[in-house]
C-alpha cells in the first residue's frame, strides 16, 4: 500500500495523518526546510528539525506552533514512526523518514551532498521508496569544485575592489547567502548585506553558525562606503532602486542555474554567474538515489521526465510526482517572491521602504 | 587558442562597453596578425560553411559523453545552444592548448571539410580531448558556425581604432565587402596609409532611426526631404574598373541573383556607387515582398520567374562619382547628381527614389497615411544638408513607418527559445477564431518584457494540454495584441493568411479568449 498520496494540498500520509511540505494550510505539517516552496503559512502545527526551528520561525507567522525533533530521533505520529535526517541543503533541512508496518519511505526535500559549513551534512537513509527532488536532473549539471568557485568569487571581488568598484553578489537570502558568507575572504574588504540577508544571517548566528562580520547595507548611506565592498543581496534586489546606490558596481549571481550561459544572459545587467548550488547535480543525484537502496523512486520538483526515464531504463520502478512549483524555474521565481515579503519584515527596517 | 578563448570569456563576463573594447584592444595588440585576422573574421559574424551536420555532431558528442540520444536532446532543450550543450556534457577536459588560433582554424577546422565521417569523427573527438572546457566551448562555436558574442562590429572597429589610430570610418570601410582573413589583410586593416583600394568594396550603409514622436520636433519641414520607404533588399550597386558588383546590406555579394539589375550596372560610368533598394516592380508599381521571396529562395532563375517578378533598383543615394567618395557632400547635392545619373541610364531597371511632396509636416503626415496604398512601409525623412554617415546614427535620417495593423489573438502553442531564451517558453503561436475553433494565424517571439515572459512561461507550464516534442499546446486563455506590417493571402498557411513582421504589442490581460478577433475581421484587412 502506498504510504503517501498526492492530494491538492500536497503529499499526504494517511496512516500518520500529516502532510509533508503542504502548499496550503493543514492540521499537521512536517517541514523539510524553510524555503517558501516547502514551508507555507497558516498550518495548525509544524514539525521540523531542532536546528531548523529558528529559521522556520523567522519565515512563518509570529505565533506558529513549531515542534523541533533532533536528527534521528523518532516520533510516533498515529500509526507511523517518523524521524528527520540531515539533507545538507540549508540550516535545519531534513529528509523525512516514515515507517509503517515495516514499510519505509523517505522524502528528500531539497538536498545536496557537497560539504557546506553552515549546515549538517547529508546522510543517506535506507528505504523502500524514495521521494527525491530533481531540480538539476540533467547531465549538463555537474558542479565545479566548490573551492574553485569560491576562489573565482574572491578573485572577482578582489579585482573589483582594486578597480574601485562595488561587488554586488546575488543569492537567495536564506541558505545561499550564508554559505556565500562562509566562503568569502574577509581580508579583501567589508561585507555588506541586504536587509533580507542580514535578518536570516542573524538567525544563523544565534544558532551558533560562525560567519564573518557583516554590515547592514541599509545603513551605508553614501556611495563611498561601499567602494571595494561586497554586497550580498537576494536576486530581486538588483532590478530595484536599492542597488543603484552602489554606483559603479559589477553584478554576480550565485546559483546552479549559472552553469548555463543562457540562464545568465536572461538576466539583463548580470556580469558574472557563479555555479554554486544547494542542490545535488546529476552524478550526485544518481548516487544518492542508489545509496537509499530504494526499489521505488518518486521524482518531483524539477526535471522529473528525464530522471524518471533514466531510472526506468536501469530497471528502477520510477514515476514523476507533480508539484505546484514546477521546479525548473521555481528557484528563480517563487522563492524570490517569498523573499520579497521578507524584506518588508519589521526588523531590521526594510531598505526598500526606508530609502526615499 | 588559449588567448582567443580568454578574449571570448572576457567579452562574455562583462556588460560594460568600455571593458569589452579594452579586452578586444588587448587581444589585437598581442595576437599574431594571423590570429588577429581570424578573430576579426569571426567577431564580424563571418563563418565557414557548415563543416559537419548538427546530427553527426550530436551523435558523436553524446557517445563521447556517454549519454543516450534522448538525454542529449533533453539537455539541448534546456541549454538552447548546441556548442554549449556539447561542452557541458563532455567528460572533464584536457590541457589548455598553446597552439595559436590560426593553427586551429587552418590546420584543424578547415581540414575537416570533405573528409569522410570516420576521419571527421576522429578529429572532433581528438580536439575535444585536447582542449580545456573554455576552449572547447569556443571551438564548438566555431565548428557549429554560431559564433556570436556580445561584441558588435562597432566595438571591434572601435578597438581596432584604439590599437592603430586609424579612424573608425576607414576601418569600417575596410571591413566591408570581400576579404580573406590573412595576416596581410590584418596588416592592411590597421595600416595608417589610407590610399588602399579594392574595386569590389562597398561603403558601410547609413541607417535611419525610427521616428517615434511627431515630425514637428525635427524643425522646419523645408530642410527635409521625404521619400517612400520601400520594403525590399537594401543594396549597393558598384561599377568600378569595368566590373559590376551588387552587395546586400548583409554584405552578401548578390552575384547572379538579380541579373537585370547587374546588367544595368554595366551602363553606369566607371567609379560609381549607388545606394538603393531592390524591389519587385511590375507595371509601374511595387509587388508585395512575398513575391520577392519567391525569387530569393531559388538557385536557378528561369525566364518565367524573371518575367513574373521583375526587380528594379530604386536609387536612394549616390556615394561615389567618377571614382571619388562623395559621402561628405550634402544630400541635396548628391541627389542632384544621382538624378542626372539615373536620367542618363537608358534602362527601366534603375529608378530614382522620388521625393514625396511635403512642403510642411501636415502634408507629410497625410502622405504617410497613403503609404500602404502605394505599397510602401512609410516615409523616410532625410535632412537635405546631411552627409552619408556610417551605421545607425540619430539626427539626420529617420524612418517613419505607417502605424501597424493590429489583431487580438489567443496563445495556443508555445515552444522554448534558444540562446539567451533557452529553457523558457518564449516562442508562441497565436490563433484567431474560425467559428468555434482557433485557427493558427501567426507566430511571434518579440515584444514582451522579461517579466512578462516569465509569467507566460509559468502559465505555459501549468496549463499544458499536450506535448509534441518541444511544442506544447496550452489552454487557450491568454490574449495578445499582435502588430504586423503587411497582410497577404497565402495558400501555405492554415488560416489562408500570411502576415509580415508579427510581434506582440501588448498582453491584453483585460480580454478573455472569446473576445479575440475572428478570421472574418482579419480577412477584412486584406486589400481587395
Amino acid at each position: 500500500m502506498s504510504l503517501l498520496h498526492l492530494t491538492p494540498k500536497g503529499l499526504y500520509c494517511e496512516a500518520g495523518d500529516f502532510f509533508v511540505d503542504p502548499w496550503e494550510p493543514v492540521d499537521r505539517a512536517v517541514i523539510t526546510h524553510a524555503h517558501g516552496d516547502h514551508a507555507t503559512w497558516g498550518s495548525y502545527s509544524y514539525l521540523t528539525s531542532v536546528p531548523g526551528v529558528n529559521v522556520l520561525r523567522a519565515r512563518l507567522e509570529m505565533g506558529a506552533r513549531i515542534r523541533g525533533v533532533e536528527y534521528g530521533e523518532t516520533v510516533a505520529l498515529n500509526a507511523t514512526t517518523v524521524s528527520l535526517h540531515p539533507a545538507g541543503h540549508i540550516l535545519g533541512s531534513s529528509q523525512v523518514r516514515i515507517e509503517h508496518r515495516g514499510e519505509v519511505w523517505v522524502v528528500s526535500g531539497d538536498y545536496k551532498t557537497d560539504p557546506d559549513p553552515t549546515c549538517t551534512p547529508f546522510e543517506p537513509v535506507l528505504c523502500h521508496t524514495f521521494v527525491t527532488e530533481s531540480t538539476f536532473g540533467l547531465p549538463i549539471y555537474r558542479w565545479p569544485s566548490q573551492a574553485d568557485v569560491f576562489a573565482e568569487i574572491n578573485a572577482w571581488w578582489r579585482a573589483n575592489a582594486a578597480a574601485g568598484r562595488t561587488s554586488l553578489l546575488l543569492g537567495y537570502a536564506l541558505g545561499k547567502a550564508q554559505r556565500l558568507l562562509a566562503g568569502l575572504d574577509p581580508n579583501i574588504g567589508p561585507i555588506l548585506t541586504h536587509g533580507a540577508v542580514e535578518r536570516m544571517t542573524g538567525v544563523y548566528r544565534q544558532d551558533g553558525i560562525e560567519l564573518p562580520p557583516t554590515q547592514y547595507a541599509g545603513a551605508a548611506g553614501s556611495r563611498a562606503d561601499a567602494t571595494g565592498a561586497i554586497v550580498i543581496a537576494p536576486p530581486y534586489a538588483d532590478a530595484s532602486l536599492w542597488s543603484r546606490r552602489f554606483g559603479n558596481h559589477s553584478t554576480g549571481f550565485a546559483s546552479g542555474w549559472m552553469m548555463v550561459r543562457g540562464a545568465r544572459r536572461q538576466r539583463s545587467g548580470l556580469d558574472r554567474g557563479f555555479a554554486l548550488s544547494d542542490h545535488v547535480d546529476w552524478p550526485s543525484l544518481l548516487a544518492a538515489i542508489e545509496a537509499t537502496g530504494a526499489g521505488e523512486v518518486w521524482v518531483t520538483h524539477g526535471y522529473t521526465g528525464p530522471v524518471v526515464r533514466w531510472l526506468q531504463e536501469r530497471g528502477v520502478d520510477a514515476k514523476a510526482v507533480a508539484t505546484r512549483f514546477e521546479g525548473e524555474r521555481a528557484e528563480v521565481t517563487e522563492t524570490s517572491q517569498d523573499e520579497l515579503s521578507d524584506s518588508a519584515a519589521p526588523l531590521p527596517p526594510s531598505p526598500a521602504a526606508s530609502s526615499p | 587558442m588559449k588567448a582567443f578563448a580568454h578574449l571570448y570569456t572576457a567579452l562574455d563576463e562583462t556588460t560594460a562597453t568600455k571593458e569589452k573594447v579594452a579586452a578586444l584592444a588587448d587581444y589585437f595588440r598581442s595576437a599574431p596578425p594571423a590570429d588577429a585576422a581570424w578573430a576579426v573574421h569571426f567577431l564580424n559574424g563571418r563563418r565557414p560553411k557548415r563543416l559537419i551536420s548538427s546530427g553527426k555532431l550530436r551523435a558523436w558528442a553524446a557517445e563521447e559523453a556517454g549519454v543516450p540520444a534522448w538525454l542529449f536532446e533533453e539537455s539541448y532543450q534546456a541549454v538552447g545552444d548546441l556548442a554549449e550543450t556539447i561542452t557541458l556534457l563532455l567528460p572533464a577536459g584536457g590541457e589548455s592548448s598553446e597552439l595559436p588560433l590560426s593553427h586551429w582554424v587552418e590546420e584543424r577546422l578547415l581540414r575537416l571539410r570533405g573528409e569522410d565521417d570516420d576521419v571527421q569523427r576522429e578529429d572532433m573527438v581528438a580536439s575535444w580531448r585536447e582542449l580545456d572546457s573554455r576552449e572547447r566551448f569556443v571551438w564548438n562555436k566555431l565548428i557549429t558556425g554560431s559564433f556570436r558574442v556580445g561584441a558588435s562590429q562597432q566595438l571591434v572597429t572601435r578597438a581596432l581604432t584604439e590599437v592603430s589610430g586609424v579612424p573608425e570610418g576607414v576601418i569600417a570601410h575596410r571591413l566591408m565587402g570581400a576579404w580573406d582573413p590573412t595576416p596581410e589583410f590584418f596588416e592592411r586593416l590597421i595600416a595608417p596609409d589610407t590610399s588602399d583600394a579594392d574595386v569590389s568594396r562597398p561603403y558601410p550603409f547609413f541607417l535611419a532611426h525610427p521616428l517615434e514622436g511627431e515630425p514637428g520636433t525635427l524643425g522646419d519641414a523645408g530642410e527635409w526631404i521625404a521619400e517612400w520607404k520601400w520594403d525590399g533588399i537594401r543594396a549597393q550597386l558598384i561599377r568600378r574598373a569595368g566590373r559590376t558588383f551588387l552587395w546586400s546590406r548583409g554584405e552578401e555579394l548578390l552575384a547572379g541573383r538579380f541579373p537585370e539589375v547587374e546588367e544595368t550596372g554595366g551602363l553606369l560610368p566607371d567609379g560609381t556607387v549607388i545606394d538603393g533598394e531592390l524591389i519587385p516592380w511590375l507595371d509601374g508599381a511595387p509587388l508585395p515582398f512575398a513575391q520577392l521571396q519567391r525569387r530569393i529562395g531559388r538557385k536557378n532563375l528561369g525566364a518565367k520567374i524573371l518575367d513574373e517578378v521583375p526587380v528594379v533598383l530604386v536609387a536612394y543615394d549616390l556615394l561615389e562619382a567618377a571614382g571619388v567618395d562623395i559621402r561628405a557632400l550634402p544630400l541635396s547635392e548628391r541627389r542632384l547628381r544621382l538624378a542626372a545619373l539615373v536620367e542618363s541610364v537608358p534602362s527601366g531597371r534603375l529608378l530614382l527614389s522620388t521625393a514625396v511632396p511635403a512642403p510642411n509636416w501636415l502634408a507629410a503626415t497625410n502622405a504617410r497615411r497613403e503609404a500602404r496604398e502605394v505599397g510602401a512601409e512609410g516615409l523616410m525623412l532625410k535632412r537635405l544638408s546631411s552627409s552619408y554617415g556610417v551605421g545607425r546614427r540619430r539626427g539626420d535620417w529617420w524612418k517613419w513607418k505607417v502605424d501597424p495593423l493590429t489583431v487580438d489573438a489567443v496563445l495556443i502553442y508555445a515552444q522554448p527559445g534558444s540562446g539567451k531564451r533557452a529553457g523558457l517558453f518564449t516562442d508562441y503561436t497565436f490563433g484567431i477564431w474560425e467559428g468555434s475553433h482557433l485557427v493558427p494565424f501567426a507566430k511571434a517571439y518579440t515584444g514582451l518584457t522579461d517579466e512578462e515572459i516569465r509569467k507566460v512561461d509559468a502559465f505555459v507550464r501549468r496549463n499544458t494540454l499536450e506535448k509534441f516534442g518541444p511544442v506544447r499546446t496550452v489552454k487557450p486563455e491568454l490574449v495578445f495584441e499582435l502588430h504586423f506590417e503587411g497582410i497577404q493571402r497565402s495558400s501555405r498557411h492554415k488560416s489562408g493568411i500570411a502576415v509580415r513582421f508579427p510581434r506582440m504589442a501588448r498582453w491584453r490581460t483585460d480580454k478573455k479568449a472569446e473576445e479575440a478577433d475572428t478570421i472574418e475581421t482579419v480577412r477584412a484587412l486584406l486589400s481587395p
